[in-house]
């Protein structure tokens, strides 16, 4: 049986569990906020930005989203900090700060 | 080691009769079975097991996919992937080749993959040698696999046939290993009977599984990372499915039993009905024990063999109660524990016995490292120091090796 695996949480008693801890359905990392972790914060300039879209494919956790070819804010729920795409923007559209606050 | 006591000419199958190495009855069970993948790497004395099936694949008789891996850490890494996959998957290994398998013998059960694996059994060096011990197996006993152990050629064979019934089935989906003596049962030719081709496919069925990664449509990650809040309930259910898989092992063997006429539980019980003497061990030197055991029978001591098959699950309760009419028993262990006090069975006979209140005297002996001979006269030596013993002699001292030269 395909248990519905966001059901599943830290109060779920083992035989609720799935067998092997089976994960029954695909991209479920979207459930997990990986932006809990974040000790550095991107902050986004749009007055500096020229959509070059150079950013977006650079971040390793698919927090840049691009809507009608355009990029906006970030994903803050998933963005880990690391710095990347501040690195890669040629036009200094954006900048990390510390902490995690957004 | 003689045929199974067991044989039994009316069965409802042809009875093939034979003469085989216990590597050969492995590969022809493989070709039986006809797997959907192997992935191997050889080693000494389980080489034979892919070369043989190679040869097979090669003739035309058998479809499965062998994949030549570099290593057994790779073999068992491949094992996992075609099993995971959905594919029914096997490989073959010894000594130090299970020893490279380790971190993947722990995810193929934690992940619960009904990998079958046939373990020849070779002692892991050192010092460096290539005989028959049980320190491979022995060393794995906390993996996780479903371990079962054959005395000879012909329970070899039959273990292989039932051990993917076991493995794949819903209520335990759990790897297995199917252990030989090397060398003494993988390369010494026996007599034996084989099952016909169709009975085996139709006993053995095909592999369904419920969920697979390559099921279309149905998308599924396997063995994600587990934080600290999921790791204890994710054993607990791997050690459920492990308690589970004691009654599919004998129903699984009641049902070859009706087609094959021979019979198989956790373990065999050899003139111990009335028996003051047992003594308990696994593989091979059963058959060398059994003999002694009709030697003393005639001189009219009350001895008798438990041969225990079934290794993991251990059934303690069943060993205690086996062992609760007789006055002493020596277990017997192919393997060093390191402990100064038993090897492995020793251990764990001795607490299932204590747990069950069963107030025997024990006596542990090492034996058969590295392939020293244990022959009927090491046996009888065995016993006579149970039989002095309870006569009212001192306590023997544990732990003691057979034949070892002083
Ligand atoms: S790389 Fe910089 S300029 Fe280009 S889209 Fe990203 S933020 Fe805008
Ligand atoms: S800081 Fe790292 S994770 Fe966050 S948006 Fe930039 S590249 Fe992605």
């Amino acid at each position: 049986m395909r248990t519905d695996i966001t059901n599943i949480n830290k109060q779920t008693p083992y035989t609720g569990l799935t067998e092997a801890l089976e994960v029954y359905a695909g991209g479920t990392s979207v459930h997990f906020n990986t932006g809990d972790w974040r000790n550095n914060t991107p902050v986004y300039h749009a007055d500096k930005c020229r959509q070059c879209l150079l950013c977006a494919p650079c971040c390793p956790d698919s927090s840049i989203p691009v809507t009608d070819g355009k990029r906006a804010g970030f994903d803050y729920d998933h963005c880990k900090g690391c710095g990347i795409c501040a690195e890669v923007c040629p036009f200094d559209a954006m900048e990390m700060k510390a902490g995690n606050e957004v | 080691m003689s045929m199974n006591e067991n044989t039994n000419q009316n069965t409802i199958v042809e009875a093939i009769p034979e003469r085989m190495s216990g590597n050969e009855a492995v590969a022809y069970a493989i070709r039986q079975v006809n797997p959907d993948v192997m992935p191997a790497f050889p080693i000494t004395p389980s080489t034979e097991i892919p070369q043989m099936v190679s040869t097979y694949i090669s003739n035309g008789q058998l479809d499965t996919e062998f994949i030549p891996v570099e290593s057994e850490h790779s073999a068992m890494s491949a094992a996992i992937g075609a099993e995971a996959a959905g594919a029914r998957t096997m490989t073959a290994t010894s000594s130090a080749g299970l020893a490279l398998m380790w971190e993947e013998l722990l995810l193929a059960a934690s992940n619960r993959l009904p990998i079958a694996l046939t373990l020849v059994n070779r002692t892991l060096s050192g010092p460096i040698n290539i005989n028959c011990d049980h320190s491979d197996g022995m060393g794995a006993r906390d993996t996780g696999w479903i371990q079962i152990y054959a005395e000879n050629n012909q329970e070899a064979y039959d273990n292989y046939i039932q051990a993917f019934r076991i493995a794949e089935h819903k209520d335990v989906r759990l790897p297995i290993m199917i252990c030989q003596d090397g060398f003494i049962t993988s390369h010494a030719v026996q007599n034996l009977y084989l099952l016909p081709d169709e009975a085996v496919k139709d006993f053995v069925g095909t592999y369904e599984p419920e969920e697979y990664l390559l099921k279309p449509h149905q998308p599924m990650a396997l063995g994600p990372y587990s934080e600290t809040d999921y790791v204890m309930e994710a054993k607990k259910n791997q050690l459920d499915a492990m308690n589970r898989s004691r009654q599919v092992i004998l129903d699984v063997a009641d049902e070859f039993a009706q087609m094959s006429g021979r019979s198989y539980g956790f373990f065999e019980e050899y003139r111990t009905d009335d028996a003051d003497y047992i003594m308990l061990l696994m593989g091979s030197a059963a058959g060398t024990a059994k003999d002694a055991v009709d030697e003393l029978r005639e001189a009219g001591i009350k001895a008798g063999v438990i041969k225990l098959r079934v290794f993991r699950p251990f059934p303690e309760k069943e060993l205690a109660k086996a062992l609760s009419g007789c006055k002493a028993c020596a277990i017997l262990d192919r393997c060093e524990s390191y402990n100064g006090n038993s090897g492995v069975l020793g251990s764990e006979v001795t607490a299932g016995l204590y747990r069950a209140g069963v107030q025997i005297r024990t006596l542990n002996r090492i034996y058969g490292l590295g392939g020293r001979d244990f022959t009927v006269d090491s046996a009888k030596s065995v016993f006579e120091e149970l039989t002095n013993w309870m006569d009212g002699g001192e306590e023997p001292l544990q732990n003691e090796y057979i034949g070892l030269r002083r």
